[in-house]
């Protein structure tokens, strides 16, 4: 690791502030991306802000029809929350199957989230919900926000707050896990609203995470495994590598969406 | 049976510090004044080093000095070197390359060691590095273990075709007529996967000299610090034998990754006299992927031939091991005198040869890692003799049983002299423990729930505590592998054992003090087992092969007997009595026939106070050594069955039942044991599913992390059915046979077994990861479908 300076700041506003002071500034948020590419060398930023102090950052909150989660709230707050268990179970299992409790106990949702990292699980959930993604600057919908693999909508020094789920009918999320990393292989989350079905898969796709509009229509007509005979993930859009190649992620995503679906339709 | 003593399953003395972190590894260590060694490796799988700039390096903040091979050349430091002799067929000896601690003029695989940098701090050292200008002239490397005789890249100038040695074993002719008259012959083609160790403790060596006595003291990582002790002074020549204190403290596990002496303590030792402070290097986790020796690499064609009634009648076998770039210290035994010895397995086979290609790529050195090529036998035997039998359409397990080995001694056509064993009785607790006689109706409702059940055996043998030493001198081997030990009883009766045994995750500390404690009737709380440091105990050969119980603690039991015959001439003396007629038993010497005894405490006191006999008769003092050199290897064996649950939409293997039944002969410690058993099937079963090395075309490890190297975790293993059958050992005096490799030597052609009796076919390599079954259930389902 090289040397950096170190800040913690207390308040979104006073990180913003921070932010703008340095060109080479990197934020903090549960730092398991970024702290092993610092050890191995590969990043070598000279300031970092730490979020980890700024308790506007963090919460979870119930308004309606929509959950709201801030951007520094733990994985493992999000698996026990009662709130999130009761509006979106789903995204609590989620949370449940990332990494192990180490990671689930320093990883954040917001620094998932602006990752976007190919094969992480949230940005599936926040695709798949319709989540609106809030930052100190605006408000960003989930289809425009992940836009690539490691990229997104963010703006240079923009800090995600917190972010906006509308509480489907019924959802689930299927992963199948990479055997050695854990990360999603395949992971599929389904989410049925009373206006249709969106679908997000993380993980296969050699641009990151992905809707395939032809099965949520297949879904909105009928919402079973069986809606989706037929329907194929493009092999040529998948990733390739030692564990899984094209032809096996495209097949899983096949299977992970059928099961997600099944265990979503088995929700009252 | 005592409550501590031989038998007893007594809770592991050592784990009070382990497991509330007072252990002291290697990197617990800190000398006064030291710097740090941090290795410049190359990025290279082969390139040749046109030139080397440390100019700027060395005046980086920090940096105390940077040495490249020259400087070691200049001091006339010498190789690495490989101590097992190995001649190929035609008597020419291996071609073994020049391994030079830091490189010269070449690097062989990416991590090879390019130059080192001592620095105040592990910071700066890493900066220093950074400032290195390397100009490489990057050459193809060669890669693949059965491509490598047929290269046109050239890893060592010795060996045109990339071959150490093509070795030989059998007797060719037979093997060739028992094949003519045969009625069937079955054929296979396997791939033994290459594998990384990864213990969790990774490789550290700390060095430090002292310019007043000019002793130089090495901290490392060593299985057997003796071994490190010996190859450093009279091979590589850092320091002169006497003057060379090796300390191995505690050890974070092994599995054969730490017996080997390494560039890195050799240049950690030598460079705390260039800077005049002592160095420690501490490996991270990818220099542990990148650079520590690696097992397995084997890629096998074998033949096995069988009569109308389905008895064996031979064997063949052509074998290719990858050595990696260079010969680490035991690897040309691996693939040859560890491997092809255990082709018989259990099996009365009139006639095998095998052949042994051994050759260089430009990947990882290879060496022993647990099993050391008695996994790779039992997975060529295990292997063709379950597809054997699916050909000839028997019961795997009648087959084997038709074919085991009943009568001992038993003479195999490949140099082993099996002494004992009843392989018909681990089959028969065995089958019993699996519920054999359901899997059909357990098949069948896995088939219900659209899943793929199988069933797989194990039947293997495996070969500990390697001996005798006049034995393997003859086969090629450097050094005798016997033990040494010295029982040091104390004025109080307390015992001291020093063994040349070394313990790093075998519980050595809780097993010998109970051995001492059974045959010295003293609490084994009046035990301590002192090891791994070369200033303490004289020689020793350390800890590998399963041999510490078999070899080691026979050395122990040796000197016991001599501490009490002198303990019956202390108490005749005490006690006014003949020697003849004192008793020793239940922990007091007797005069036979009276009441009269001391304890054996009372005995230690005598013998140190000499108040009661003159120095002339008898010399004071109660502390006695022996070197034990066994009769011949111990044979372990013992029936592994695996059942496996395919889930054919997704391809992902679970472990539904383990049954293993083991003989280790006489058994210790049953719990030691059987934590040795799950340890050993957890490995075996990483192979078989999860682990394997990929390196790319170019050279470059692609599983350099955790990230891509899938270890074995809890949730893989299903809970063990574990078994035992005795037949004690007749060639040591305490019965063992060893049972630290058993597992990862009998699991991995039980799972593999198990799946493509799922699958319904055979056509699946390890490790049979979820995309790999998936791939070959494709295969499967039309079959399973019109069952």
């Amino acid at each position: 690791m090289y040397a950096f300076d170190y800040h913690r700041p207390t308040s979104a506003r006073q990180a913003a502030d921070l932010a703008s002071q340095f060109e080479d500034m990197k934020f903090l948020a549960g730092g398991h991306t970024l702290l092993p590419t610092m050890k191995m060398r590969l990043a070598g930023p000279t300031n970092l802000v730490d979020l980890g102090q700024i308790a506007e950052l963090r919460g979870i909150e119930r308004s309606g029809d929509t959950l709201s989660i801030g951007a520094m709230t733990k994985h493992a707050e999000v698996a026990h929350s009662a709130d999130v268990r009761q509006a979106i179970p789903a995204l609590a299992e989620l949370a449940e199957v990332i990494g192990d409790p180490h990671v689930r106990n320093r990883g954040t949702m917001g620094g998932s989230v602006a990752n976007n990292d190919p094969s992480a699980d949230y940005p599936a959930a926040c695709l798949a919900l319709n989540a609106t993604i809030v930052t100190d600057r605006r408000e960003i919908a989930a289809d425009d926000f992940f836009q690539g693999i490691f990229t997104t909508a963010l703006d240079e020094g923009e800090i995600i707050t917190r972010i906006a789920f509308p509480v489907p009918s019924q959802a689930a999320y299927a992963k199948f896990r990479n055997p050695a990393s854990r990360y999603a292989l395949v992971g599929v989350f389904v989410a049925r609203f009373a206006d249709g079905v969106r679908m997000a898969v993380t993980g296969a796709g050699s641009n990151g995470v992905f809707r395939m509009p032809e099965m949520e229509q297949a879904l909105a007509q009928n919402f079973a495994p069986e809606a989706l005979n037929g329907i194929a993930a493009p092999e040529d859009e998948m990733n390739s590598d030692i564990h899984a190649d094209a032809a096996y992620r495209a097949h899983l995503v096949g299977v992970m969406t059928r099961r997600a679906v099944q265990a979503a339709a088995s929700r009252s | 049976m005592t409550a501590t003593g031989i038998g007893a399953p007594v809770r592991r003395k050592e784990d009070q510090r382990f497991v509330t972190g007072q252990g002291r590894y290697v990197d617990d260590f800190n000398r006064p004044g030291q710097a740090y060694a941090y290795f410049l490796r190359s990025p290279h799988a082969h390139a040749a080093i046109r030139s080397i700039d440390v100019g700027a390096a060395q005046t980086m903040p920090g940096a105390l000095a940077v040495f490249t091979g020259d400087d070691l050349a200049a001091d006339k430091i010498g190789g690495l070197i490989c101590g097992w002799m190995i001649h190929s067929k035609d008597g020419t000896p291996m071609k073994a390359g020049p391994h030079p601690a830091l490189a010269q003029g070449k690097v062989r695989y990416v991590g090879d060691h390019v130059a080192v940098v001592i620095a105040e701090t592990l910071a700066q050292a890493k900066d220093a590095a950074e400032a290195i200008v390397v100009d490489y002239d990057v050459l193809p490397a060669v890669v693949d273990t059965a491509e490598a005789a047929k290269s046109s890249v050239q890893v060592h100038d010795v060996s045109p075709d990339n071959t150490v040695f093509n070795w030989h074993l059998g007797d060719k002719d037979a093997t060739e007529a028992a094949f003519a008259k045969a009625k069937h012959v079955t054929k296979i083609d396997l791939v033994n996967n290459r594998l990384v160790p990864n213990p969790i403790e990774p490789r550290a060596a700390l060095g430090e000299y002292d310019f007043g006595t000019d002793n130089y003291t090495l901290y490392t990582t060593s299985q057997n610090p003796h071994v490190a002790r010996l190859v450093l002074s009279a091979f590589i020549g850092v320091a002169p034998e006497h003057k060379l204190r090796v300390i191995a403290p505690d050890v974070g596990g092994g599995f054969g990754s730490k017996i080997f002496i390494y560039a890195e303590e050799t240049v950690c030792v030598w460079a705390a006299k260039k800077v005049k402070r002592p160095v420690k290097w501490t490996s991270d986790r990818t220099e542990a992927f990148l650079a520590d020796a690696h097992g397995r690499d084997h890629v096998t064609h074998a033949e096995m031939a069988t009569d109308e009634n389905g008895k064996i009648l031979g064997l063949r076998v052509h074998t290719t091991a990858n050595l990696g770039a260079y010969l680490s210290t035991f690897s040309s035994s691996v693939p040859t005198y560890l491997y092809a010895p255990l082709l018989s397995g259990q099996y009365d086979i009139p006639a095998i040869y095998c052949e042994v290609d051994g050759v260089y790529t430009n990947t990882a050195p290879v060496d022993a890692y647990r099993g050391a090529g008695r996994p790779e036998a039992t997975f060529v035997v295990e292997r063709l003799v379950e597809k054997t039998a699916r050909e000839l359409k028997q019961d795997p397990a009648e087959f084997r049983r038709k074919n085991y080995i009943t009568q001992f001694p038993h003479q195999t056509p490949v140099i082993m002299a099996y002494d004992t064993g009843d392989y018909a009785a681990s089959l028969d607790k065995a089958l019993e423990l699996a519920d054999y006689r359901n899997f059909q109706a357990r098949k069948q409702e896995s088939a219900r729930r659209g899943k793929l059940r199988g069933l797989g055996f194990s039947s293997y043998i495996e070969a500990c505590g390697i001996a005798p030493s006049q034995a393997v001198g003859s086969l090629g081997a450097g050094v005798g592998l016997w033990e040494s030990a010295e029982v040091r009883v104390n004025p109080t009766g307390s015992v001291e054992v020093l063994t040349g045994s070394h313990s790093h995750g075998q519980g050595h500390e809780t097993t010998f003090a109970q051995l001492v404690s059974d045959r010295l009737g003293i609490p084994i709380d009046q035990v301590s087992i002192v090891h791994g440091d070369t200033d303490k105990v004289q020689f020793g050969m350390g800890t590998y092969g399963s041999r510490s119980g078999a070899v080691g603690m026979s050395a122990i039991a040796k000197a016991i007997d001599k501490v009490i015959a002198k303990g019956r001439k202390v108490a005749a003396h005490v006690l006014e009595a003949s020697e003849g007629d004192i008793e020793f038993k239940d922990g007091r010497f007797g005069v036979a026939g009276t009441d009269r005894s001391l304890a054996f405490g009372e005995v230690a006191l005598q013998a140190y106070i000499a108040h009661k006999f003159s120095g002339q008769d008898l010399e004071p003092g109660l502390k006695e050594g022996a070197f034990y050199d066994p009769t011949n290897f111990t044979f372990p064996a013992g029936v592994h069955i695996c059942e496996v649950e395919i889930d054919p939409d997704t391809g992902v293997t679970t472990i539904e039942r383990w049954t293993a039944v083991d003989d280790f002969g006489v058994i210790i410690n049953p719990m030691i044991v059987e934590g040795q058993v799950h340890g050993g099937i957890a490995q075996g079963v990483g192979q078989a599913l999860l682990e394997g090395a990929v390196y790319d075309r170019s050279g470059q490890l692609v599983t350099a992390s955790f990230n891509d190297y899938c270890m074995p975790r809890a949730n893989d293993l299903p809970s063990f059915q574990v078994g035992m059958t005795v037949t004690p050992c007749p060639s040591n005096p305490l019965g063992i046979k060893g049972c630290g490799e058993a597992g990862a030597i009998a699991a991995p052609p039980a799972v593999i077994n198990a799946i493509t009796d799922a699958l319904g076919h055979e056509d699946i390599a390890m490790p049979a990861t979820p995309q790999a079954v998936w791939r070959a259930a494709q295969k499967a389902r039309m079959p399973m479908a019109a069952e």
